[in-house]
């Protein structure tokens, strides 16, 4: 019997051994996933909420996936049309929830800390779905999940982390994960894009894309937001897709094969070009199959120990 | 109205009387004070064996939220809360709605201050209209009301020639100009300090240097044009050095720093809890060191709480939509008493004049005396009394402080100030 987990709030304070624990867990869903019926019943009668105060399609898209197989009950929340457009607190939005008996909360927010704010109100576990620019851990998880596939181990893996690293929860929850396994991780951007202080966790920063490539196994390439052009946190997107964009020419001169990932939604042709998002070194339609896989480890871990 | 105080160990600055003294106080006045007043009957006599009497504490920056706010703190309240924590006065920052821009807010507040006699409650005006840092304030007209300050605090006046014109025309008034130091384009919207510590939390954070930008270009202002100028709130090491540089140039500079800058730090913020997030944000344990140093060699002139009352159901939130700010007034003497005195980094009259007489001395208000005819004027405070923070029990109507549950050593236990008095329960 997997020993379950309470909340799954971040990677940062999640011990090695948990982390390890998901990934293991995932494996055997992934299985699952390759069966012709897709679905078990290990959560038959557990109700969970997808609470999103953030648009998003991938992640409510693969959590709701991951929940219907394994046969939860499921709630959709979105804060639009919502109680929270009449002012309503997400303390009071989410206690109302779980007085009607869920079990599992599954929380995105645009603001650092709510899945921990709601943690200590709720007696349900809660999932953080990405809250502001910390983390993201399922995400990291399935990156970490869709590595270990590829090279068996993430011991000594070379990841550079490629864009908005400063707002990115994302960047975060994977630098947290990958170190703990003992991946070596750079990240490389803009120098207005890359938050101080990252050397105290033992990783690298690149400015110069080349030097990146040459160093790294895998490229974890993020979405530039646009709105971050207009913010001045860089000069243009021109500047950005000319000196940071992957393209195949860049890839090319460094005359070695490196791996190609992405959380998504993709800019195609800004900070990747199409035909490398596409092509045979890409994993990152991978990444979003795991994605279903690790979400129900996830929920197979936390709604265990609440049922 | 007679009150027998006796076997107290006076704290005077003046230092007429040390050791323990009787004093008798007679409808708000010092009547006699000697080494054992004989005995006629009086209303209230208390045996003070142990504690301490001293000139009554002052806090220079607190927020009352009257007019406007009243359902976090109101005069009323806010007044309970000085008593209790140990204050016999205070000076009420201009953030509230309306601003204290005019001199008929200014009547306002000092009106309502004036129903009760407890604690004396002055007024801070606004620098400029409405706090917009464009516009100076009617000045002259405030201080004709009763203004002892001017302050936008909560924003800095970021404008060099409004600041420039703000230290000219307040000079005429000799009057203090208050400064929050913050250059807003730099902390944009931050609300945690930027710091190794933070970086692991994901908040969107603040640099230093944006407090310590104001300051310097303040300091280059105030040599050109004069006037009198004090930095509230300063929290880090590097502002420590510039208010020490500007003091030894001669400038006419004082400078406050909040308990909570003195003894809490940013790794606080690792559960997200907004009781924790404050305007300066809590910085490093390295800054906590550089403003207790600077208590000590006299750089920092006054310690003021910056009480900032806020609702229950406005803290409990996401810690990006809370608003920044903590309460004070009860938690200030514990903290200095545990941390500065029984850690026996300050002396008592050390603390005298950082909690009661510097303070005074910026605003231009009188300081209390311990002489025979003066106005009674004085705290009392229990330097043993141990106890548990526990915010339900204050008198403020807010309850948002990052002392909670913390153990302090000494405790303010009563006021009299003139026909007023209070005593706490912890009296004893």
């Amino acid at each position: 019997m997997p020993q379950g987990i309470k909340d799954l709030l971040g990677l940062r304070d999640l011990p090695k051994e948990e982390i390890v624990e998901i990934l293991d867990t995932g494996r055997s869903f992934r299985e699952v996933l390759e069966r012709p019926i897709k679905k078990v019943p290990t959560l038959q009668g557990t109700t969970v909420v997808n609470l999103f105060f953030e648009s998003s399609t991938r992640t409510r898209i693969s959590f709701e996936l991951a929940e219907r197989r394994l046969s939860a009950d499921v709630v959709n929340f979105a804060a639009s049309g919502s109680s929270v457009s009449k002012g309503e607190t997400l303390k009071d939005t989410a206690r109302n929830i779980e007085a009607m008996k869920t079990d599992v909360v599954v929380l995105r927010h645009p603001s650092t800390g709510a899945p921990h704010f709601l943690s200590r109100l709720l007696k349900s576990p809660v999932i953080n779905a990405g809250d502001g620019i910390n983390e993201h851990p399922t995400q990291g998880l399935l990156d970490m999940f869709t590595m270990r596939e590829k090279f068996g181990e993430l011991k000594g893996l070379h990841v550079c982390i490629v864009g908005d690293i400063q707002h990115s929860r994302v960047a975060r929850s994977n630098i947290f994960g990958l170190k703990k396994l003992g991946a070596e991780v750079a990240v490389c951007g803009p120098k207005t894009l890359i938050p101080n202080y990252l050397e105290q966790f033992g990783v690298k920063a690149f400015y110069d894309i080349d030097e990146a490539i040459r160093w790294a196994d895998v490229l974890n390439v993020l979405r530039i937001q646009l709105e971050r052009e207009a913010g001045g946190d860089f000069p243009s997107i021109r500047e950005y897709r000319l000196y940071w964009g992957i393209n195949r020419s860049r890839l090319e001169r460094s005359k070695k094969s490196i791996v190609i990932m992405h959380p998504g939604p993709i800019n195609r042709g800004v900070e990747l070009d199409a035909d490398i998002a596409d092509g045979n070194t890409s994993l990152i339609l991978d990444q979003v199959t795991n994605g279903v896989a690790i979400r129900m480890a996830v929920l197979f871990l936390t709604g265990v120990k609440s049922s | 109205m007679k009150i027998f105080l006796r076997n107290a160990r006076i704290i005077d600055p003046s230092e007429k009387y040390d050791g323990m003294f009787d004093i008798l106080i007679v409808d708000g006045f010092i009547q006699e004070i000697g080494g054992s007043i004989g005995g006629n009957p009086v209303n209230h006599e208390i045996n003070l064996r142990g504690k301490f009497v001293v000139p009554g504490l002052f806090d220079m920056h607190v927020h009352l939220r009257e007019p406007g706010q009243e359902y976090k703190e109101d005069i009323a309240s806010g007044i309970a809360a000085a008593a209790n924590g140990g204050f016999t006065g205070m000076a009420a920052m201009p953030n509230t709605d309306p601003v204290v821009d005019s001199a008929d807010v200014v009547k306002y507040v000092l009106d309502r201050a004036r129903q009760s006699n407890l604690v004396d409650v002055y007024q801070i005006a606004a620098i400029t209209e409405s706090r917009k840092g464009e516009r100076l304030s009617e000045m002259k007209d405030l201080v004709e009301a009763g203004a002892v300050a001017f302050s936008d605090d909560g924003s800095a006046v970021t404008n060099s020639q409004v600041m420039r014109l703000a230290l000219e025309y307040s000079s005429m008034l000799d009057k203090p100009i208050i400064q929050h130091c913050e250059d807003h384009d730099l902390t944009k919207s931050g609300s945690a300090n930027e710091s190794p510590e933070t970086i692991k939390y994901g908040l969107k954070t603040q640099h230093h240097v944006a407090e310590e930008l104001i300051l310097n270009r303040d300091m280059k202002l105030l040599e050109a044009f004069g006037g009198k100028y004090h930095a509230t709130h300063i929290s880090t090491a590097q502002s420590v050095d510039l208010v020490a540089e500007a003091k030894r140039k001669n400038l006419p500079v004082t400078c406050d720093v909040t308990p909570h800058h003195l003894f809490l730090d940013d790794g606080l913020l690792s559960a997200y809890d907004s009781d924790y997030k404050v305007n300066p944000p809590l910085r490093t344990r390295g800054d906590n060191e550089a403003l207790i140093a600077a208590l000590k060699d006299g750089t920092i002139d006054a310690i003021a709480s910056d009480h900032a009352p806020h609702a229950i159901h406005e803290k409990e939130v996401e810690f990006d939509a809370a608003p920044f700010g903590m309460i004070g007034l009860e938690t200030t003497v514990g903290a200095v008493m545990t941390k500065l005195y029984h850690e026996k980094i300050l002396s008592m009259p050390q603390i005298v004049s950082l909690l009661s007489t510097n303070p005074r001395k910026i605003l231009g208000l009188p300081i209390p005396a311990f002489e025979l005819g003066a106005h009674a004027d004085m705290s009392i405070i229990d330097p043993e009394y141990s106890w548990a923070v526990d915010p339900e029990k204050f008198k403020s109507k807010s309850r948002n402080t990052g002392f909670k549950g913390w153990k302090f050593k000494g405790s303010a236990v009563g006021i009299i100030n003139g026909d007023g008095f209070y005593f706490s329960e912890r009296l004893k």
